[in-house]
């Protein structure tokens, strides 16, 4: 049995999704907790599948019994493994903090809604798990569909961002087919360790570079590195709570370590970065997307709208540090991989219990809120300063690991943006943090006469917002084994 | 050198971690008060549990878990470490007795949340004091800013919400701007934070990049207030006077002396600062903040705001002190973080009673007023007597040993300028209590009625005042963990 | 320029898929009316199809079906140059479903949009949306 789970990792979503949009038109009030039960089932052998790597190393996983390079592998090795259980997480977490939403949004077509929610899931795990370059594209093409969905489900302007995210999203994997054309012109294979086994004796070659050149720019537009970013802002402030806090954590993230994934085992470390040219102009990229993202995020007025934008700058942090090539900067961009989506989860678990009480995520309806919502307030404070960067929550150790890649790299614009986004983090967070402790403002000496009345978001939001603000916290004081037992030993030699 | 591997420095830190749910959940005042002294009993308990063995030249030790390569968050009890968490854990039980009398007098809002994040200061304040390596000090020092950010805009209107931006501004942008980077570079170098008697840099930079760490570090720790990094300080004083009293007078501004301290002694070496003579520009920097902070007291009327210029002024002192890197001047300024301490809160302790008393916050609506709280002023005059440094108070043992210091070290600039400012301490000090007891009735604003503060805020002051005599005569154990933590700097046999 | 006229005419394919591959990209960026948009997003797609059906052709070659006993007869070795590679045009089997059902996806998308604002035109739509933001 153990030895299927990496087969089992992507049926159960897979399977789940068929049952539960079948139950949809059986009986209605069985639907969540079946996906409930089906992520957790999955979240249980990611965990199993962990520990197992953690155990005996990489697992290579023949699917249907076909052996490579004919056969399709799913490999779970150092890399992925705890990116699996990340993504579980987050999606059951959200999935039961989305549960009020899914009820009072989609109480009619609650089971396609969980359908498409357990099938984005099967993407993204997919995604993360496979040992196939094309395999890749159909699961990130899973993955998009799903999620253009469930976004297009939402109200107002939803379907329109959502057009307009499809629009983009198909240009950039369209462009990751078009470079594994190329890669498949030049080795004449698609399996990922068959792939690198040739570069070596193909460094020299020019269409091997312009794939490596055309994925990536796919995986640019995907992940939404500035300038390409247009479309996250709308689509992600636009979709409905209960898919917001699904897809804003995971997409930009998942794509970043199929970006990884390429560049450190399929590409090699020795090709990917032999051009110092490329590296560099990909890490200034990434540093005008740290300041872009950052003064963008000042400028917004919502909520949802300004986390949008500090995605865009995070996406910078880890495309520049991967780009740095230097072991420090790997490590960073994997780990915060990890870091990133807890705490755009647990943002983006806040502001959907602020919605749902507020009905609004405008700043000046945030007045009062540390009263109104001390709990939901505290988790959101949490997940600020992680995104600050503040020890010990993990957001201070991914950035540590990034700035030390730029200070080994010599590359200070780098950590100059850095250091810039922190701060600018700081003011961002800390304008809203005035807004909820301050206003309304206090009449005389310091009393209140009517203080806010306490009126907290249900136990359903409240709850896995908590987990989710304490898995800062310990994933900060954990990071030390994070890096050490995983992500050294994920990163191929080669890499100064 | 013996050292102990124990939970006991964690378990201080903790005390008072653990007691901020029960503060959350506790409906009543009295039942928050008592945890809150509880905690702080406890936390006092701990800490001198650990004297003895440090007095006898043990360290103790512990290590949680290791966040970065080489780096861990861990503990390690010194002599010096032991000083500055001594005065801040006694002096939290002063303060938690003051708060009760001050916050009932008034009737402020929100107590729940200004007792638990008391309780949290003083946690990120031991764990400064506690801190075994760079980072740990580094991690508490930032959690010290944000636990005490709400304590600074309690009253939460205009005014605190503009003063909290300044705090904010200055503290974490000098500590995100300036130390995180020093801190990066410093690892990348040496790949270490163990903190070491001699330093751990070992020569990995040229003087020329030693200069500019060292000056991220000494301004990065804003929290110490030196120019032009200090205006956060008085823009602090929105805050409620016990705040003030032990954040702004004792935990956060010593916290930033005391990480300047360690810096320079445990991460620079004072042998190697000295070598490549770094240590007279912290001399220089210290030594204008304290001049000028000076004159800038004397023209204040606020008297909270005259303590806080007069605070920039003394925490100047501290960091003089040890980087005249001389063994007096460094035990004169380690010495100093508890001298002042007792002194300043003293007279925080009174400028509060004042307000509690009469409403009054300015110095020249005080004529008179000695007659009306003869205890108070006299507490306050002791304190003043202190902090200005004459016998027979705990100021002058600190300050002579810093006298002594600038002549050992050859320095005699500095000499002149710590008489200096002792004249212009006085200078601000001495009119207040004049005028508070000498004056012809005409002047005088107050009737002659005692109508002293609640007992719950004067027994408080009169203990601080007492224990600043005390100290005078008998220095002890403050005097002989400054001398045994310069005895392991200078490699000498322990006194 | 001598050079490139035969270079360009042996590699002919390339430049055909490129240039579709633009004349689809082009009409995603430029054309107001989203059904436009959408049918560019195929052109585009289409575009890196024929580029995997072209790469699969050899000179020579032939349906890559063999028959029993294969050319000569006998269980001889098979000859790879004799055949068309038959793995890019299984890729885009999948290719081509991919692409019709990001086509649904969008067509069911640019319905909603119909629906909430009564036009496809993009102008159109901003302009709604502005106004309603502007009250």
């Amino acid at each position: 049995m153990t030895h299927h789970f990496p087969a089992l990792l992507i049926i159960v979503p897979l399977l789940s999704a068929l049952i539960v949009s079948a139950m949809g038109w059986i009986n209605r009030r069985w639907c969540f907790p079946l996906a409930v039960a089906a992520l957790s089932g999955a979240l249980a052998i990611s965990v199993g599948l962990l520990t197992q790597v953690m155990a005996t190393g990489p697992i290579a996983y023949k699917m249907a019994g076909w052996s490579p390079p004919i056969g399709i592998t799913y490999v779970i090795d150092y890399l992925n493994a705890p990116i699996l259980v990340v993504i579980l997480a987050v999606a059951l977490l959200n999935l039961i903090a989305a549960k009020t939403w899914i009820e009072k949004d989609f109480s009619e077509k609650i089971g396609a809604y969980l359908a498409l929610y357990l099938l984005f899931l099967s993407g993204m795990v997919g995604i993360v798990s496979t040992g196939d370059a094309f395999n890749l594209y159909v699961l990130l093409e899973i993955g998009s569909l799903t999620g253009y969905a469930l976004i297009g489900l939402g109200k107002e302007r939803a379907p329109l961002s959502s057009l307009n995210y499809l629009f983009m999203g198909t240009i950039g994997a369209s462009f990751y087919l078009l470079g594994i054309g190329y890669i498949y012109i030049a080795t004449g294979t698609l399996n990922m360790a068959d792939i690198a086994s040739m570069i070596p004796q193909l460094a020299e070659s020019s269409t091997l570079f312009l794939a490596l050149i055309i994925c990536m720019a796919g995986l640019f537009v995907k992940m939404a590195l500035f300038p390409m970013h247009g479309w996250l802002p709308n689509a992600y402030s636009n979709a409905p709570s209960a898919s917001a806090g699904l897809i804003a954590p995971l997409t930009t993230k998942v794509m970043i370590y199929a970006m990884v994934r390429l560049g450190l085992t399929v590409f090699t470390p020795q090709f990917t970065f032999s051009r110092g040219m490329l590296s560099e102009a990909i890490v200034w990229v990434a540093v005008a997307a740290i300041i872009a993202g950052s003064l963008l995020a000042l400028m917004q007025r919502r909520l949802s709208r300004m986390l949008t934008y500090i995605i865009v700058a995070e996406v910078g942090y880890m495309v520049g540090g991967f780009w740095l090539g230097n072991e420090a900067g790997v490590t960073g961009a994997t780990l915060h991989i990890i870091n990133d989506a807890a705490m755009t989860l647990t943002l983006f678990l806040a502001v959907s219990a602020i919605t749902w009480k507020l009905g609004s995520d405008k700043f000046e309806d945030l007045q009062g809120l540390f009263g109104k919502m001390p709990f939901t307030m505290m988790g959101f404070v949490i997940a600020a300063l992680a995104v600050i960067g503040i020890p010990p929550t993990c957001g201070f150790f991914s950035k540590w690991y990034l700035i030390t890649a730029g200070i080994n790299a010599g590359q200070w614009a780098f950590v100059g943006a850095l250091l810039f986004s922190s701060l600018t983090n700081a003011v961002l967070f800390f304008r809203i943090f005035e807004i909820a402790f301050f206003e309304p403002f206090a009449t005389g000496h310091g009393h209140h006469d009517h203080g806010p009345t306490f009126s907290e978001a249900p136990l359903t939001m409240v709850v896995p917002l908590i987990v989710a603000a304490i898995s800062l916290i310990a994933l900060g004081l954990y990071s030390g084994d994070i890096v050490t037992k995983l992500i050294q030993l994920a990163i191929p030699a080669g890499i100064a | 050198m013996e050292l102990l591997y124990s939970i006991k420095p964690l378990a201080a830190i903790l005390v008072s971690f653990f007691v901020v749910p029960i503060i959350f959940s506790s409906k009543s005042e009295n039942v928050r008060e008592a945890w809150t002294f509880l905690a702080a009993l406890l936390k006092f308990a701990i800490v001198l549990s650990m004297l003895p063995f440090v007095l006898k030249g043990g360290q103790i030790a512990y290590s949680l878990v290791e966040v970065l390569p080489g780096v861990a968050i861990a503990f390690k009890v010194d002599a010096f470490g032991m000083l500055f968490a001594l005065v801040s854990s006694s002096l939290w039980i002063v303060t938690s007795m003051y708060s009760i009398g001050y916050m009932r007098s008034l009737k402020e809002h929100g107590q729940t949340r200004y007792y638990a994040c008391f309780a949290l200061s003083l946690s990120a304040t031991l764990g400064v004091a506690f801190a075994g390596n760079l980072f740990t000090l580094y991690l508490f020092y930032e959690m010290l800013s944000f636990a005490t950010y709400p304590l600074v805009t309690h009253h939460q209107d205009k005014e605190a919400r503009s003063s909290g931006r300044k705090y904010l501004t200055y503290i974490l942008g000098a500590s995100i701007g300036l130390v995180l980077p020093a801190m990066l570079i410093i690892y990348t170098q040496t790949g270490t934070f163990e903190f070491a008697p001699q330093g751990f840099m070992n020569g990995a930079f040229s003087k020329e990049a030693t200069t500019v760490l060292l000056l991220m570090f000494v301004f990065g720790f804003a929290k110490a207030g030196l120019m032009p990094f200090h205006s956060w300080l008085p823009a602090a004083m929105v805050a409620p006077t016990p705040v003030s009293a032990l954040l702004h007078a004792v935990a956060v501004v010593k916290v930033g002396v005391f990480c300047v301290a360690r810096v320079i002694t445990s991460v620079f070496g004072t042998k190697m600062l000295a070598t490549m003579g770094l240590g007279t520009i912290v001399c220089y920097v210290a030594s204008f903040t304290i001049i000028v902070s000076s004159f800038i007291a004397l023209s204040q009327d606020g008297l909270k705001r005259r303590l806080a210029f007069s605070t920039i002024g003394q925490l100047a002192y501290i960091i003089l002190g040890i980087a005249l890197l001389s063994p007096s001047g460094m035990t004169g300024g380690m010495l100093h973080i508890a001298m002042h301490a007792f002194g300043k809160i003293t007279l925080f302790f009174c400028a509060g009673a004042i307000f509690a008393a009469s409403g009054i916050k300015n110095i020249s609506e005080m004529v008179g007023i000695g007659r009306r709280m003869p205890f108070t002023m006299t507490a306050f005059l002791l304190g003043s007597l202190s902090v200005i440094g004459l016998p027979p108070l705990g100021g002058f043992i600190s300050k002579w040993h810093l006298v002594i210091g600038t002549i050992e070290s050859g320095q005699i600039f500095f000499l002149f300028v710590l008489l200096a400012s002792s004249l212009l301490n006085a200078a601000y000090f001495l009119p207040i209590s004049y005028k508070a007891f000498f004056c012809t009735d005409e002047e005088a604003m107050f009737e002659k009625k005692v109508d002293e503060v609640p007992t719950w805020c004067l027994v408080p002051l009169c203990i601080t005042a007492t224990c600043s005599v005390i100290f005078f005569f008998y220095p002890q154990p403050f005097l002989q963990l400054a001398k045994m933590t310069v005895a392991t700097i200078i490699g000498a046999p322990m006194p | 320029m001598t050079d490139l006229l035969p270079l360009m005419a042996a590699k002919y394919n390339y430049w055909i898929y490129t240039i579709l591959m633009m004349t689809g990209l082009y009409a995603m960026i430029a054309k107001n009316n989203l059904v436009k948009k959408i049918i560019g997003m195929n052109i585009f797609q289409t575009a890196i199809i024929l580029f995997y059906v072209s790469i699969a052709y050899k000179t020579g070659g032939t349906l890559p079906i063999i028959m029993e006993g294969g050319h000569g007869g006998g269980h001889g070795a098979i000859n790879a140059a004799d055949y068309i590679n038959p793995l890019p045009h299984t890729l885009m089997l999948t290719a081509i479903v991919v692409s019709v059902a990001t086509m649904g996806v969008a067509l069911a998308l640019a319905i909603k949009v119909y629906r909430q604002y009564g036009t496809l035109e993009e102008d159109d739509i901003n302009h709604q949306i502005r106004t309603q933001a502007g009250q």
